[in-house]
């Protein structure tokens, strides 16, 4: 299995560099963007002796006490199956 | 009395900070390797500036899980005195000892300057030599200063009085021009509510000697050493 890790500044904070970007992206002429917020993607590469839902519950711990700060940032997790 | 430093793997102003306790106000001091698990014997804590783990993943985030940490919070809970210098706030903020984070400079740059804080607290035993409403001259150098906390949080730190220094300008006025990095509230520096944990961002470590341009620093660490002389005898 392994799983992808989105952790993302909240709404209710400033983003500087999002905002930077954005308006870098309307100097150079693209239109209709209205918003972009930058984040950190983390890849994570499981053992396959994890069930799914021991690697969801561990992946969840994980994102919340390491991978983001929770007074600032959110997170989602994406498990997927390697075939 | 004694004075520890803690040296995370990146911290560089540790040797600035143990330089002023042991040099400028005379007082016993060690560094502590951060692997170490105990705090016995120390009387008050400092965690420096610099940038563990080279702020990989959020500044202070790694430090956090340091094992000395886990001593740290120990230590605090039993009344120590725990001053975070810079990073060392940040430090503080990510292992919930202060509330709050310390977001990337709204200006994106980092920021390398003196600048003017107020002393809005005294009550402490980090601030009892300064007078209310003092102005310091302090040096900063980071790039994520920018305090944040919810608004809650803002109305108990306000409440409680735990805001002890603001960003103003040179007469004393807390201004948004004043402020070198976004931070709510003109927010240099915060303590908790037990008034014993106390975390800033400008250098006071950094201004204990007049050959650095500024003695205003100097006062903060002899406040420290005066509260714990005085504890000592009662």
């Amino acid at each position: 299995m392994r799983a992808k890790i989105y952790v993302v500044l909240k709404a209710s904070v400033l983003d500087p560099q999002g905002k930077t970007i954005h308006q870098a992206v309307q100097t150079l002429g693209y239109r209709g963007i209205e918003d972009i917020r930058q984040g950190k993607y983390f890849e994570i590469a499981l053992s396959d002796s994890l069930t799914r839902d021991e690697a969801q519950t561990m992946l969840d711990k994980l994102a919340r006490e390491v991978l983001s700060n929770p007074v600032i940032e959110e997170y989602r997790v994406e498990l997927e199956e390697t075939s | 009395m004694k004075f520890g430093v803690v040296v995370f793997p990146g911290s560089n102003c540790d040797h600035d900070a143990y330089h002023v306790v042991s040099k400028v106000i005379g007082q016993p001091v060690d560094f502590i390797w951060h692997q170490a698990t105990s705090l016995e014997g120390y009387d008050a804590v400092i965690l420096p500036g610099g940038f563990s783990y080279g702020d990989y993943l959020r500044a202070g985030a790694i430090a956090r899980f340091s094992p000395i940490m886990q001593a740290v919070k120990s230590f605090a809970a039993a009344g120590g005195l725990v001053l975070g210098i810079c990073n060392g706030f940040q430090i503080l903020c990510e292992s919930g000892l202060l509330p709050g984070a310390l977001l990337p400079n709204r200006t994106m740059k980092f920021v390398c300057q003196f600048v003017h804080v107020r002393v809005e607290a005294t009550d402490t035993p980090f601030t009892h030599l300064y007078e209310r409403g003092q102005i310091l001259s302090l040096p900063i150098a980071h790039g994520e200063g920018n305090y944040y906390c919810d608004p809650e949080t803002l109305n108990r730190l306000r409440r409680e009085n735990r805001i002890l220094l603001r960003y103003c300008d040179e007469r004393g006025r807390v201004t948004d021009r004043a402020n070198p990095n976004g931070s709510l509230d003109n927010i240099a520096g915060i303590c908790n509510r037990q008034r014993n944990v106390f975390g800033l961002m400008p250098h006071p470590e950094r201004a204990a000697e007049e050959v650095l341009g500024s003695t205003d620093g100097r006062v903060l660490f002899h406040s420290m050493a005066m509260a714990l002389a005085e504890l000592a005898q009662d």
